[in-house]
């Protein structure tokens, strides 16, 4: 499980995040949403480690992050940001392989070989895997993206805004990918989502913030609610139930 | 291409390189020619690698293929103290005309610099936004050297300019056999202790974020290189002088030969490139220009074109 108590990120006297207690559950795929500003990349940045935070702390299994070595965090709890422009030029296979790097320190054994194959075959990949990265379309990059979090093999997995810049059909097919680590692997996957849809249909559990602070969490059928998206988004909200999924509809 | 093979070729070039300069037109005169010119490919061997090495680091860490590590102002600084002890003691000063202490004095100054400026400026803040303040520091602590550098060399007397002249370009020719020995070991030193992060170093092209992840401690692995960095750099500049492109140049000539991202490739091919890059050109400007130019000239031309070349290239991109 992850834990934050009290977590506070401060920019120029201005907190972004402020006083976050949320436990994230293991086995289940939790989402945060809430308008732009509201500190959702923030706050998965402080809980995986890439932001330092100004007060509170963030723990995983009861150990602090802090208390943890850089390497063994590594194999814990992966992280993916949203953007993943890359300097050099790598094939799929070379980026996934960078995966293993908590394990292989970069040199590679037939065990990771192993993994390497059986993260390209889960996102479906195989077939492209001596292409290069650049030549690749969003789609097809962001999974590549995933298959190497998949290669570090890690309890834990989190990803900032995983859909940005993609289709409906590439969205689906990311999601569909992300809930089978949940429910087939037994990952615990945590999100940072704007389409309100997505985080509806495919999320366990809701992490709802405002102006840096938790407004509502819950299970997702729970959350999903006019009165609490009205709340939240400063919008009006209908919400539909559809073949037991809820959907909500703010266009108009 | 393997990258072995490629490794293999390198070798190979620097090598036959090596042979022709130690050889070509000594008309016999072996117990004068060779010493003199072993040293001078000592010489090369040790600037070629040390700064082709250190640059290609720092073009990692920074994730920028046009800054080398000249850009938080060692030359400048260099230049400063040169003409500093001019300035103040003259140029027969003890140190400028006993060469250990001139380049222990260089070395020291550079290398407390670095330190103090990495000191001063790690010690808030993390991440991508501190390297490029650094740079912009470094920038202008450059500039305000250079200034400071120009205002004493106005001042002082024509003969002693001389002097302070000399400085001002990279020299292979004044370099002594003790100082040879005493950098080949600091060199060494540091390419070891490189070599041991070199899959590190691949990680880091990742930039910062996937570093993080992957377990890489950004912070201490970054802080670490570069001092190594400011260690090659210093004593490169002590030893020989400013040699303002090379870097630029050896660096991207290496990722355009190995055209991989692995550092136990680019590394050593880095190094080779490095003293091939010096002994072709000294080759030339004996042999073409019969020394009516200078090898940092040459170096500095061929260099600052490649340098406006990437820059069209990277703006096109």
């Amino acid at each position: 499980m992850i834990h934050t108590e009290a977590l506070t990120k401060t920019y120029h006297g201005t907190s972004v995040v402020e006083d976050v207690t949320v436990d994230i559950l293991p086995g289940k795929m939790t989402t945060f949403i809430g308008p732009n500003g509201a500190g959702k990349s923030t706050l998965l940045s402080m809980v995986s480690r890439l932001l330092s935070h100004d007060g509170g702390t963030v723990s995983l299994d009861g150990t602090p992050l802090s208390h943890l070595h850089d390497k063994e965090l590594a194999k814990r709890l992966a992280v993916l940001k949203q953007s993943n422009d890359m300097r050099v030029r790598l094939t799929v296979r070379d980026l996934v392989g960078f995966g293993r790097f908590p394990y292989s320190r970069g040199r590679l054994k037939p065990e990771d070989e192993r993994v390497i194959d059986e993260s390209l075959r889960y996102v479906e990949l195989e077939e492209m895997q001596h292409r290069y990265i650049d030549q690749l379309s969003g789609g097809q990059r962001q999974r590549a993206f995933i298959a190497m979090i998949l290669a570090q093999d890690t309890e834990y997995i989190l990803l900032d805004e995983p859909l940005n810049n993609l289709d409906m059909r590439h969205s689906v097919q990311i999601m569909k990918v992300l809930r089978g680590l949940v429910d087939d692997l037994g990952k615990t996957v945590v999100l940072v989502v704007h389409d309100i849809n997505f985080a509806s249909c495919y999320s366990d559990y809701l992490v709802a913030l405002k102006n840096g602070k938790v407004l509502r969490e819950g299970r997702t059928w729970d959350v999903i609610h006019p009165d609490y998206l009205k709340e939240i988004y400063d919008m009006p909200f209908q919400v539909q139930e559809m073949n037991n999924q809820k959907i909500c509809v703010y266009f108009s | 291409m393997a990258s072995k093979t490629k490794i293999l070729l390198l070798v190979i070039t620097v090598l036959a390189l090596s042979a022709l300069f130690l050889t070509i037109d000594s008309r016999g005169n072996w117990e004068y020619v060779l010493p003199r010119r072993g040293e001078m490919l000592m010489a090369f061997l040790l600037t070629g690698s040390a700064v082709s090495y250190s640059t290609v680091v720092f073009q990692t860490i920074t994730g920028n293929r046009i800054l080398t590590p000249n850009i938080i102002g060692l030359d400048s600084l260099y230049m400063l103290m040169q003409t500093g002890i001019v300035f103040l003691f003259g140029s027969l000063s003890f140190a400028m005309t006993n060469a250990h202490v001139n380049f222990l004095l260089g070395a020291a100054a550079m290398i407390g610099f670095s330190f103090l400026f990495y000191q001063l400026l790690f010690r808030g803040g993390s991440g991508r936004q501190q390297l490029y303040f650094l740079l912009l520091t470094g920038l202008v602590l450059g500039t305000f050297f250079s200034s400071l550098t120009t205002f004493m060399q106005v001042l002082i007397d024509p003969n002693e300019f001389q002097t302070v002249q000399n400085r001002m370009f990279a020299s292979f020719q004044r370099v002594q056999s003790d100082l040879l020995l005493l950098s080949g070991v600091v060199f060494a030193g540091c390419a070891v202790y490189g070599w041991r992060w070199r899959s590190y170093l691949d990680v880091l092209l990742l930039g910062r974020d996937h570093a993080v992840n992957l377990g890489v401690s950004y912070e201490t692995i970054v802080r670490r290189i570069l001092i190594l960095v400011a260690i090659l750099i210093s004593t490169a500049t002590a030893l020989v002088g400013p040699i303002l492109f090379l870097g630029l140049l050896t660096a991207n000539l290496t990722y355009e030969m190995m055209r991989t991202y692995e550092h136990k490739w680019i590394l050593p091919a880095s190094c080779l490139v490095g003293t091939a890059a010096l002994l072709l050109g000294q080759l030339i400007v004996e042999h073409v220009f019969t020394f009516e130019t200078t090898l940092s000239v040459i170096l500095n031309f061929t260099g600052g074109i490649y340098f406006l070349w990437l820059l069209m290239k990277e703006r096109k991109t």
